[in-house]
């Protein structure tokens, strides 16, 4: 699943290029966070992990960092299989 | 790349247009000055499962890809911006709600939405709050199994005959959603008339003064209310509006070329002077270009691609800046004529005006562009 890591710090990394993020860093608190950010992390998760994130999915502890979404993905993942 | 649109899409759009031309645009002006929507109209809108547009079959909705949705938005919008104004923000809240509401809201609103039994508002702005969001006024606590709102709605669209309100709502410094039925006791409406643009848009002012709304009618994860529930409804808002701001551009467009091939000054017809004819060129080399970016942030919908969310923002802002220039254009062209009440091309200039002040106004579509340009710029 180190996958699911990569391709979510590439992602990341295409709107904050010039940041570096651990895999446990809280990106909430990094101030670079907005509305439209968040929207489509959730859109980029769902497209390329093939999950729904749900209504009751929609907390910050499952998005915070690149581990806490990783998680979640295989979390959802393990769920639907 | 393959740009064509499919048969069905051509079909689509054919049906809309053949509607919107001999149903709206001929009283379109009528709705403007009446600063009313007939209900006959909006009848018709249900009978063709556009209030349904994207809202899953499984709840009764009759679907249709994003481009389609697009492109009945840009024909609405070709007749009167007041009734495709009406698509948009109901399609916002029942997008919001099928993307977030719980099984129990689905359920219950989806179906009612769907065929238009109900209507859906968007509740955002507020009397001293519009662009900078975060900070509306609107407050609930909870109290038991309920919240309580308190608050001020302003220029909430087709509000004046909204029977389900997409409200938003601080909860302890944070935004909440909420879903408020117009019945609600301690709930009122008042009707808001003398806006510049979109007059039939029937809006209102909303107030709320200790409304109790139970829990199972809020939307969302408190706290999530803009992040995920404004912006997901904001940006069918935004992709709606653009397609609309094509439809009025191109009206404005089809206006000024029967226009200058009947009217003649100095012997001969205003299309043969080329002062004319260079507004014509900008008129269709820039509605071509909107209509392209709209394309581009539908396509990108309709695969899921993220980069959709920006894509809208760059696909409305050109639209809605176009439009306006577009309808300043064609006033210019019809001299006289096109100052006068009785001809539609100065009702799509006050209409395109409107169209970049809402969704996210043309100047916070300038810092959110120009923002994500910088961020993205070493990629
Ligand atoms: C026809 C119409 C229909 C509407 N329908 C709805 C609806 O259904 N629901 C709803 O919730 N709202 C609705 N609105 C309200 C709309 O969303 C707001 O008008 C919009 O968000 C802008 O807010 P404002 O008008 O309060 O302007 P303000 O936010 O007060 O802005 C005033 C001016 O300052 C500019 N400005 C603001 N901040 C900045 C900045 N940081 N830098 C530079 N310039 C800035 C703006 O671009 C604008 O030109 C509607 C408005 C109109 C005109």
């Amino acid at each position: 699943m180190a996958d699911i890591h990569t391709k979510t710090r590439d992602f990341i990394n295409h709107f904050f290029p010039n940041v570096t993020i651990q895999d446990d860093q809280d990106i909430f608190t990094m101030g670079f966070i907005n509305s439209l950010f968040a929207m489509q992390l959730v859109m980029f998760v769902e497209s390329e992990f093939g999950i729904t994130v749900e209504n009751e999915d929609l907390d910050i502890n499952n998005f915070k960092s690149i581990n806490a979404i990783a998680s979640l993905v295989e979390r959802k993942a393990g769920n639907a299989a | 790349m393959h740009i064509e649109l499919t048969p069905q899409q051509k079909k689509a759009q054919a049906m809309c247009k053949e509607f919107a031309q001999t149903q709206v645009a001929p009283s379109a002006n009528q709705y403007d000055q009446e600063e009313h929507m007939p209900s006959a109209i909006i009848q018709q809108c249900k009978e063709l499962g556009y209030l349904g547009a994207l809202i899953s079959q499984r709840y009764g909705g009759h679907p249709l890809d994003m481009i389609t949705f697009g492109l009945i938005n840009e024909e609405i919008g070709r007749a009167c911006s007041s009734l495709r104004s009406l698509l948009t923000v109901h399609s916002m809240v029942s997008y919001a709600i099928q993307r977030w509401g719980s099984q129990q809201q689905k359920n219950y609103y989806l179906p009612r939405l769907a065929t238009g039994e109900i209507i859906g508002a968007f509740a955002l702005s507020e009397p001293a709050v519009g662009s900078d969001a975060k900070s509306i006024e609107t407050s609930a606590h909870s109290d038991g199994d309920s919240y309580i709102l308190n608050g001020q709605k302003k220029w909430t669209t087709f509000g004046q005959i909204a029977d389900l309100f997409l409200v938003f709502a601080q909860t302890d410094g944070r935004i909440s959603a909420f879903l408020v039925e117009r019945e609600t006791p301690s709930f009122s409406i008042t009707p808001l008339t003398g806006m510049l643009g979109t007059r039939a848009s029937m809006i209102a002012e909303l107030h709320l003064q200790d409304c109790r709304i139970p829990d199972k009618n809020r939307i969302g994860g408190i706290g999530f209310g803009l992040a995920s529930i404004a912006a997901s409804a904001l940006d069918i808002g935004r992709y709606s509006v653009a397609w609309g701001c094509v439809g009025i551009a191109q009206a404005c467009l089809d206006a000024s070329l029967d226009y200058t091939s009947q009217r003649q000054q100095f012997q001969t017809y205003l299309k043969d002077h080329q002062l004319i004819r260079e507004m014509i060129t900008n008129m269709i080399t820039n509605i071509q270009a909107a209509r392209l970016l709209c394309l581009q942030a539908g396509y990108s919908k309709d695969i899921g691609q993220p980069k959709t969310v920006m894509e809208t923002w760059i696909a409305k802002y050109f639209a809605s800046t176009n439009a306006t220039r577009v309808a300043l254009d064609a006033v210019q062209i019809h001299g006289a004529h096109g100052c006068h009440i009785n001809h539609p091309v100065q009702r799509y200039l006050r209409d395109a005006k409107c169209m970049e002040i809402i969704e996210g106004s043309t100047q916070i579509q300038q810092i959110t562009i120009s923002e994500y340009g910088y961020q993205t710029q070493s990629y």
